[in-house]
């Protein structure tokens, strides 16, 4: 009998005594796809971390228990013998040289080259690149993936999503690709792109190439998966066929409870006096761009933004911000804001938590502690005691570990501690941190944009009503944006729907969704 | 708004655009424009100087290039490699070997001095990732004194140095000026040329035109790529299995190693050295002119090596002039000539920093304006 692909046995892993994983059993054939669902925190990347063989897991102390490929015990040194060995990885977060066209960076360090005279004396570093055999060799691969990407354009200039399938073609574009991994490569994308994204994990599975997806969204994994996996804190709960179950019951495995999605319970919408209003307002956002938004926004309300994916949505409070390019006029309580200055905007009370928690939301390397408390202290002094009649400030320890150890709490953040380094958390507790982060700011109101991106099922549920806890009980004004409409219909007063960088309208958030879809395609450009 | 005048309005926004893109060399064209007039020079004087100046600094210049490519920056790395250049020429002249053999054994005695100097000024900036302008800067004074400490006392003493002429009457240490009369000028006047007047030296043209083919040739390498990728982006380069350490180092070295070359075809043109300050300045002359050619830290092609050294010479043979014309003193001349050096370097880097910003603004200013054609 031939021997699996994969096979894991008795994978365990703790980081300084946190056990992290525990006795992880798997088996995978080829040209099978496995999707991996769990909890924030559970323990899923940090499963493939092993897997890839990458440095953070030898430098924590390594792994117990054996990882085979097609019977043969192994151990990666580093990535790149997992590459060798046929395994490829799309990590959550982008890797790719900015500079670079798609081309060039799907063949990054593998680029077809010519020898030539001076090589053969000097080295091979000296040959030239054979820059049609690179074409050639690029879109091979974006062909298999079965998308349209443009294999000359600069990653720079492209929206998202077509960056992440730059990553995917690059894992394809190499010959001896036997199983990929794919940690959640959909949280990014559009609706459209996600199901292109599915259609060529189904391509690469009938080549015989194994896939194992990571994702939140688990009807995906229901459309394109074999077998699913299910792990809660380090275990596995249940390893089924796809086809055996559905989305109710795998949630249930997850979160070892049922979750109903939390009832939206609607209140009157306050009326009340405009606290921002927005005139005329573009913004330069590289696959956001926002063309030219009107826009008020009632005191206490919570008002959603909603729209596919590229249509701008993200760009208005990015714009508002400063943190791109903006024009227009921006008055909050009456009076006017400078565009182009976040500080300013920091200053008169306004607070954002950007979709990208990497780029601008956290200091990785920092602590939960200084990351919730950081912000706050640099802007309006909190946390900071004074000494010798106010001449020198010293921070307050304690008050800095209550206000985090509270936001812990109440967001489920799961952590060692809360001096824990931002890094050493999962994907999702980091989206909670920069949630917690912007609560503790205090201010009088708030943009958040995409606030459960990466958060499992179990913990949207509870980042929402944190949220409208906040709303209601500190007063505080909240402009929500987020690609599911029916998150923003959960907590929203009303929605304004983005079509071509424009307001299509904006509705209360009880109207029905086909109101909404309608809206949506209005202004497509 | 009609037709017309919104073509004439875009029109003018795409020259404001180049200007605003081209600020720095635009400056330095408008500089000259003003003072040639001024400084009563003819213009066969002026060609002549040009030329004669392009050949003497072209090459120097280059070496700078593959360092802005690997991301390191307008490096003053350049100045070790100078040096290694300085002490072969010493080394030949003692050894009183003459004209073009005289060049090419210097040339090669340099590469394994500036090889080693290389190394080590990579190793540090390896270090000082995202410093290394002012990193590489420290490093040229350190090594200075080195130098110093070998040229002023050991050589003589510890290191054989025959002839009387070059060495100090105390017996050992050299001369604050080597003569190098025995091969002055020995490539440019090989194969030069006299058209209208002016001398064109063809080999030392024809050099400077192989090494830019080499560079073209380079950036299509393997090795260039790397280096470009490097560049923009450390991590990633690294996660893709390009020793990124050891590209950085690679790129210095080629660097320090071309301009040994270009310190010796420089000091070769001026006929005499100066021993111990011959390359304290090169280095910024040589990024100002490549600055003033329009090139930034992280951008610079061979265009702006030819561009920045005719607009930097030029600027220095006419300003002087032109300023004690109209001042009436004419050692304004040396004065200028540093000042401005120092200030090209910080004018050029604060307007890179400000066209950066400029270039998001003008995507902005389009949006702004379809919102307008809209109405
Ligand atoms: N470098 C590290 N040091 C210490 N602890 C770590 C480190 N990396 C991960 N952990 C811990 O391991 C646990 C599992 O994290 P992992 O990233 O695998 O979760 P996940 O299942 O991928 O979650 P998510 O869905 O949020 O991405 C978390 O509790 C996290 O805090
Ligand atoms: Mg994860």
């Amino acid at each position: 009998m031939n021997a699996p692909l994969l096979e894991l046995k008795n994978i365990k892993k703790d980081f300084f005594g946190n056990q992290v994983l525990t006795d992880i059993n798997l088996t995978l054939n080829e040209g099978e796809v496995l999707g991996l669902v769990g909890e924030n925190g559970a323990g899923k990347s940090t499963l493939m971390k092993i897997l890839f063989g990458m440095n953070v897991i030898r430098d924590t102390g390594g792994y117990g228990g054996d990882v085979l490929l097609n019977g043969q015990k192994v151990n990666f040194a580093s990535p790149f013998d997992a590459l060798a060995a046929g395994i490829g990885m799309v990590h959550q977060e982008f890797s790719l040289i900015p500079g670079f066209s798609a081309t060039e960076n799907i063949l990054l360090n593998r680029e077809p080259q010519k020898k030539s005279v001076v090589s053969e004396v000097f080295g091979q570093r000296l040959n030239t690149l054979d820059r049609s055999a690179m074409r050639k060799g690029a879109s091979d691969a974006i062909e298999k993936m079965g998308v349209e990407i443009d294999g000359e354009m600069v990653i720079n200039d492209m929206p998202v999503g077509h960056k992440q399938f730059t990553e995917i073609a690059r894992e394809l574009s190499k010959e001896q690709l036997k199983l990929l991994i794919l940690d959640e490569p959909t949280a990014v994308l559009t609706e459209r792109e996600a199901a292109a994204l599915l259609d060529s994990i189904r391509g690469m599975s009938s080549r015989g190439i194994a896939v194992i997806f990571i994702t939140h969204r688990l009807q995906e994994i229901l459309n394109v998966c074999d077998k699913v996996v299910v792990m809660r804190d380090g275990e596995i709960v249940k390893d089924v066929a796809a086809q055996e179950t559905n989305v109710t019951e795998i949630t249930r495995w997850m979160v070892g409870r049922s979750v109903n999605a939390a009832a939206a319970s609607h209140r009157e919408p306050p009326e009340s006096d405009t606290v921002m209003s927005i005139r005329r307002l573009w913004v330069d956002m590289p696959g956001e761009t926002v063309r030219d938004v009107s826009l008020d926004v009632r005191r206490g309300e919570i008002l959603g933004i909603g729209g596919l994916a590229g249509q701008g949505k993200l760009g208005i409070p990015n714009g508002v911000m400063g943190l791109y390019q903006a024009g227009g006029t921006v008055t909050f309580e009456g009076k006017e804001i400078p565009l182009n200055a976040p500080r300013k905007c920091l200053d008169s009370q306004l607070a954002f938590v950007s979709e990208d928690r990497r780029g601008v939301g956290l200091l990785l390397d920092e602590s939960l502690e200084w990351n919730i408390a950081f912000p706050a202290m640099q802007i309006q002094d909190k946390f900071l005691k004074p000494l010798l009649g106010g001449l020198i400030k010293w921070r307050d320890e304690k008050a800095i570990a209550d206000v985090t150890k509270r936001y812990i709490d109440e967001l489920q953040i799961r952590c060692t501690s809360s001096r824990q380094k931002a890094k050493e958390l999962s994907g999702g507790n980091q989206q909670k941190v920069c949630l917690a982060k912007a609560f503790a700011l205090e201010p009088q109101f708030l943009f958040v944009s995409e606030p459960t991106r990466g958060i499992d099922v179990g913990a949207k549920a509870l980042v929402l009503e944190a949220l409208k806890k906040f709303n209601r009980e500190s007063g505080v004004t909240i402009v929500m944006i987020s690609s599911e409409l029916e998150e923003l219909r959960q907590i929203c007063d009303r929605i304004a729907i983005v079509s071509g960088g424009r307001i299509a309208g904006i509705l209360p958030a009880t109207d029905s969704s086909e109101d909404f879809g309608a809206l949506m395609v209005s202004q497509v450009v | 708004m009609s037709q017309n005048n919104k073509k004439e309005t875009s029109a003018v926004r795409k020259v404001l655009g180049f200007l605003g893109a081209n600020s720095v060399p635009v400056m330095f064209i408008l500089i000259c424009a003003v003072c040639i007039p001024i400084s009563g020079f003819s213009p066969a004087y002026l060609l002549n100087e040009i030329v004669t100046r392009m050949g003497r600094n072209v090459f120097l210049i280059l070496s700078l290039l593959i360092p802005i490519m690997a991301g390191m920056g307008v490096n003053f790395g350049m100045t070790l490699g100078a040096m290694a250049g300085e002490i072969a020429l010493i080394f030949v002249t003692d050894w009183q070997i003459w004209g073009i053999p005289g060049v090419v054994l210097a040339m090669i005695i340099s590469i394994p001095l500036s090889i080693a100097l290389g190394l080590l000024c990579g190793k540090i900036l390896n270090m000082a990732k995202g410093r290394e302008m002012v990193t590489s800067y420290i490093i040229s004074y350190f090594i200075n004194g080195v130098y110093q400490l070998v040229v002023l006392y050991m050589m003589g003493s510890i290191i054989p140095i025959k002839h009387s002429t070059i060495r100090l009457p105390r017996g050992y240490g050299i001369r604050n000026t080597v003569s190098l009369l025995s091969m002055r000028q020995s490539i440019d006047n090989l194969l030069a040329i006299r058209v209208a007047g002016v001398k064109i030296p063809v080999l030392t043209f024809l050099i400077i035109a192989l090494m830019c083919l080499v560079i073209v040739w380079f950036r299509r390498t393997k090795l260039g790529q790397d280096m470009r990728a490097v560049g923009q982006d450390m991590e990633v380069a690294r996660d893709a299995g390009i020793n990124v350490e050891r590209t950085r180092i690679i790129s210095i070295v080629i660097s320090t190693v071309l301009a040994g070359f270009g310190m010796i075809i420089y000091l070769q043109n001026m006929g005499n050295m100066p021993t111990y300050s011959a390359h304290s300045q090169i280095g910024m002359f040589c990024i100002a002119a490549l600055l003033v050619g329009g090139a930034s830290v992280d951008r610079a092609s061979i265009g702006n090596v030819f561009l920045g050294v005719i607009l930097f010479h030029l600027m220095f043979i006419v300003a002087p002039s032109a300023g004690g014309k109209i001042t009436g003193d004419t050692m304004i001349g040396e004065y200028f000539r540093v000042f401005v050096s120092y200030g090209v370097i910080t004018v050029a880097l604060v307007m890179y920093e400000t066209k950066k910003r400029r270039a998001k603004a003008s995507l902005g200013e389009q949006l702004r304006a379809a919102q307008q054609e809209g109405e």
